[in-house]
């Protein structure tokens, strides 16, 4: 078999077509891989190997029976905040323990019909709430390219293991950069598509009105190519946009290849390039704002005024939801229960006992924002600004096709440093959270690496809805 | 000192869907525990509500119905607080933006004006799971949890606790008229909270109200507020403050109780849900729903009652069934008699549905049927005893009045050649009664037409029998 | 930024905290508190509030039932069983 490390979702599917190798073969090398990396990278936190090769035998033999289906015998990691229907799901917590999913979330029941291999459960930032991976009550993952310094996150098991060659390619979720910020210090591919796109049904919820699913790929072609299974209107999300899903594979060809971006007007939105930005990271992405122009794009320099705004307003509607979202893990119906006399004892232990230390703090102060006296002051008004941040991008966008920024203000840092300092984490969002606030679509792809070799990536934004010109942009700037 | 009494109530009435309000699972009644439960239901990790459109559609009918104004944007929240019976530790309610806003309901006059009672609003959510007390334990059945209700809030506009029974009569009625709830009180269809408060006679301001909560019976809610009103007015008199506080109404003692409140300090952090974009209606929708309300009970009995020439009884007994009084409406049209159509459908339809144990439109009688037998009867063609006799067989099995009349041959003798024939047999037979009538015994005539009808197998006019036989005797 | 009390916040979010968490997240979420507090400058009175990713309406469901779970795999996830509801410790009216 070729080298699964470098295997592309695209190439495994081809081969597989070609029955150059089976999906058993296939799913047996990854899962080799993976059970080898666990000590070191920790990239997941169940490895489900019987049910896969069952899965990958079922699509062989579905295979010689003549059948055919978009990601037939192709496995895929996702991530543990996905239900999938007999595996556990645990977002990384504890208090998640024992239970089992007894049905699919919608991305995995599209997986599933297009003939996908669940290979295993991705680590994460537990229910989300990180950008290291560290808060997984299951231990951390570490970069398998920068060694020794955070995968990012909250999606940082998926990263890890796309980045790392053990899986070919991954869902993971973004409520704030965490697809892109993972992506972009593994060195791969993350989309975080527009609000709407792709259904939340059955995905552990973070904060309801930002969470995304999204591919995390070795390249923009497997990312197309998982959109074309998992997006679309969903009768389970009431959320899910009502117009269809357009195809996005190939939506680049056609496209003159000296000059791809020819008639396109990236802004680059210069409170994205302030003075908090990492020298190397700005001189990787001027240096990507310089291609895109040798490939025909026009550079203009647009404003996002409130963009300094985004962490304190994003903090705010993402804890409220989150406080909100996670008072059903109660001990009472599923999970983790530390028994006591009476009910209200019993759901003090469970949840003391049941949560890490990131996600109380995210509880507690969501519920002060929504509390008596609070309410106008925090969540009010920052559903307010919010409405500000979603005007700076309709402007941008009014004078602009995508935004090309930065993803993380500095490359990945090494494990274990910035625990205790919560709002120093938060603040590597503050290039992400917008597309967030504002419902539109982004995508991390590699930009190069700093001299000490690691991943730095390359963010572009688009307006809701905007996945193909999105994509198109991103096919001609990805790395060959 | 006097007091005026002031009463709003809170009715939580449940919509009559095939499903849940934010999911696909039917709403059962009596099922075995956690047998009519999913994911969204029992909150697990992952699960999104989806609004169910028959919900909103009948809120917008009982919105109608009160004449509310419908909102063409309203939302869901979110009233955050743990408790086992709640699946999300949250319900999913309308506090911001409810679907119907205003309205009244109007109660029927009783010595002298009608009283309007102004409706604050109406606002969707659904309702908690069952919470069983064992020994030693506690079990939850999540079945009832995500039924939806339809919180109608009054405005205090009610002074006493016959006008609070009289309200919820009326909304009960208007309800169960619209097709919007069965409003079944035994099983908990039309649950109330009562909110009380006295003030001195002549003062503007409200004073401290006390809530009692989740009260299902008319009876209990007016004994307690009967025991509320006095157990207020004598701390109040003898200078007592009254605490603003939830009381337990205790069937059994004949009393409110303080209730601790479930949270040291309620803050239930209301904020806009955010699984569920704003439901938005077009008038147009609206309008096209409006087409099927139906009028007002209300109206329709002064209507009836003008229309057809019936007793103000009659057409109140006829309008408190939306069923029965378009059963009755049709017949009335068919036979062109309203009176004749009132006494039949009052007097042998409802003695007819209460001896079957089902109500007339679930029974093989049509209103064109008993229109036509009615039209029988009134042309003379079959009199009334055959009429009688024919009506349990069209309630169970139908069938045209007029062919089975024809068919059998039931149609009534009228000639009195043929009835003379019966009256002269039967003055024969018996001797003895003929000279019990002569000697003054005017009952013994009846018994007289008794024999000519028996002579005749019922089908002689029992008027033209009457009528020969007085000829004969004179 | 008006005093932070914890222990409200906590009872309310049915966090038990150690002492040490006590102090801990308290002084941290003061100081997070007063950082998201900087959007208090902005003008924000004639604005409409952006409550969800996207401006369109919800959907209306039909209303036709749809299977939900077995009883068993409801109560194979409870933590406790009492015949086929789910146990919780006695709960006091």
């Amino acid at each position: 078999m070729d080298d699964i490390r470098h295997m592309t979702l695209a190439q495994a599917l081809a081969g597989l077509r070609a029955k150059r190798f089976s999906s058993v073969e296939l799913t047996q090398a990854l899962l080799g891989a993976m059970e080898a990396s666990q000590r070191d990278i920790h990239a997941f936190v169940t490895i489900d190997a019987e049910g896969a090769l069952a899965q990958a035998a079922e699509a062989d033999r579905r295979r010689a029976a003549g059948e055919e289906a978009p990601l037939l015998g192709a496995p895929i990691a996702m991530k543990d905040n996905m239900n999938v229907a007999g595996q556990p799901c645990t977002a990384s917590s504890r208090i998640l323990e024992g239970y089992v999913a007894p049905y699919d979330a919608t991305v995995s029941a599209r997986l599933r019909a297009a003939g996908a291999v669940f290979l295993g459960r991705t680590n994460m930032d537990e229910f989300a709430l990180g950008s290291t991976t560290q808060t997984s009550a299951f231990g951390p993952t570490e970069n398998p390219v920068a060694r020794g310094c955070i995968p990012g996150g909250s999606s940082g098991g998926s990263a890890a293991a796309v980045g790392g060659g053990l899986a070919l390619a991954a869902l993971g979720t973004d409520t704030g950069g965490s697809i892109r910020q993972p992506a972009s210090h593994c060195g791969i591919v993350g989309l975080k598509p527009t609000y709407g796109r792709v259904s939340r049904y059955g995905v552990v919820a973070c904060a309801s009105s930002l969470d995304q699913v999204g591919p995390m790929t070795k390249t923009v072609e497997d990312a197309a190519l998982l959109m074309d299974v998992i997006a679309g209107h969903d009768p389970l999300d009431a959320t899910t946009l009502a117009a269809p899903a357009p195809r996005l594979a190939g939506c680049w060809e056609g496209m003159d290849p000296a000059r791809p971006l020819a008639g396109m007007t990236l802004g680059l939105p210069k409170e994205y390039f302030g003075d908090g930005l990492d020298p190397e990271v700005r001189a990787l992405t001027e240096a990507a704002a310089k291609r895109a122009e040798a490939l025909g794009a026009a550079l203009r320099e647009v404003s996002l005024p409130h963009a300094g705004f985004g962490i304190p307003t994003y903090y705010i509607c993402m804890t409220a939801e989150v406080s909100a979202n996670l008072a059903r893990f109660d001990g009472v119906r599923y999970g983790l229960r530390v028994p006591r006399e009476e009910v209200l004892g019993q759901y003090l232990a469970t949840r003391a006992q049941g949560f890490g230390a990131e996600t109380k703090r995210r509880i507690l102060l969501g519920t002060f924002v929504l509390s008596s006296g609070y309410y106008d002051a925090y969540y009010n008004r920052a559903q307010k600004v919010r409405t500000l941040i979603r005007r700076d991008f309709e402007a941008a966008f009014a004078g602009c096709d995508l935004l090309l920024a930065p993803v993380t203000p500095e490359p990945a840092w090494p494990l274990g440093v910035y625990q205790d300092d919560p709002i120093r984490n938060y603040l590597s969002d503050v290039l992400t959270v917008g597309a967030n606030l504002a419902g539109c679509c982004a995508i991390a792809i590699p930009a190069g690496a700093t001299a000490a070799g690691k991943p730095v990536g390359l963010q572009l934004l688009g307006p809701a809805l905007g996945e193909a010109t999105l994509l198109r942009a991103a096919h001609a700037l990805e790395p060959r | 000192m006097e007091y005026e009494v002031v009463i709003g109530l809170e009715t939580h009435v449940q919509l009559k869907t095939r499903t849940k309000m934010f999911c696909g699972c039917a709403t059962a009644f009596g099922a075995t525990p956690n047998s009519h439960v999913c994911p969204v239901c029992l909150g697990y990790p992952g699960a999104l509500p989806t609004i169910n459109g028959e919900a909103i559609r009948l809120t917008v009918m009982a919105g109608l119905m009160l004449g509310c104004r419908i909102a063409p944007l309203s939302r869901f929240d979110r009233k955050n607080y743990f408790y086992p019976d709640s699946a999300k530790d949250y319900q999913i309610t309308q506090n911001g933006a409810p679907l119907c806003l205003g309205g009244a309901v109007r109660l029927p006059a009783r010595e002298g004006e009608a009283r309007v009672i102004r409706i604050n609003h109406i606002h969707l959510e659904e309702d908690v799971g069952k919470l069983t007390h064992r020994a030693g334990c506690s079990g939850v059945d999540f079945n009832r949890a995500g039924t939806p209700l339809m919180e109608i809030v009054s405005e205090p506009d009610l002074r006493s606790p016959d006008e609070a029974i009289a309200y919820l009569t009326a909304l009960r009625e208007c309800m169960i008229y619209a097709g919007v709830s069965d409003c079944n009180l035994e099983e908990g269809n039309m649950r109330s909270d009562v909110n009380i408060s006295l003030r001195p006679k002549g003062q503007e301001a409200y004073g401290v109200k006390v809530e009692i909560k989740n009260m299902n019976t008319f009876s209990g809610i007016h004994a307690a507020l009967g025991y509320e009103i006095a157990r207020q007015k004598a701390a109040l008199d003898a200078g007592q403050a009254i605490v603003q506080e939830t009381r337990r109404w205790d069937p059994d003692a004949g009393e409110t109780f303080s209730m601790r409140t479930k949270e040291n300090a309620e803050d239930y952090r209301y904020f806009p849900e955010p699984d569920l974009p704003p439901v938005l209606l077009a008038q147009a929708q609206i309008d096209a729903w409006a087409k099927d309300l139906p009028e007002a009970p209300a109206a329709r009995r002064e209507r009836m009652a003008r229309d057809y020439g019936i007793p103000d009884y009659d057409a109140g007994v006829l309008a408190a069934d939306r069923a029965l009084a378009d059963f009755f409406e049709a017949t009335a049209q068919r036979c062109g008699n309203g009176k004749l159509a009132s006494n039949w459908v009052m007097a042998e339809v409802l003695a007819l549905t209460a001896k079957e144990g089902r109500p007339v439109q679930d029974s093989a009688l049509t209103p064109q049927a008993l229109g036509d037998l009615l039209r029988l009867l009134e042309a003379g063609t079959i009199n009334g005893p055959t009429a009688k006799a024919l009506l349990p067989e069209l309630f169970a099995e139908g069938g045209d009045p007029k062919a089975i009349v024809e068919r059998r041959g039931l149609a009534q003798v009228s000639d009195a050649a043929a009835i003379e024939a019966f009256v002269d047999a039967a003055l024969a037979d018996n001797p003895k009664v003929v000279a019990d009538y002569k000697a003054g015994k005017q009952a013994a005539l009846g018994f007289l037409v008794g024999q000519v009808m028996k002579r005749s197998k019922g089908k002689a006019s029992p008027q033209l029998a009457q009528r020969l036989l007085r000829e004969k005797l004179a | 930024m008006a005093g932070f009390d914890i222990d409200r916040v906590a009872l309310l979010a049915r966090l038990a905290l150690t002492e040490d968490e006590r102090r801990i997240f308290g002084a941290q979420l003061e100081t997070i508190v007063a950082y998201v507090d900087r959007i208090a400058g902005l003008e924000t009175a004639e604005l409409d509030a952006t409550l969800h990713g996207h401006a369109e309406g919800a959907p209306l469901r039909a209303d036709t039932p749809t299977p939900g779970l077995p009883l068993e795999a409801v109560l194979a996830n409870a933590p406790a069983r009492v015949d086929d509801e789910i146990r919780m410790p006695r709960v006091v009216e």
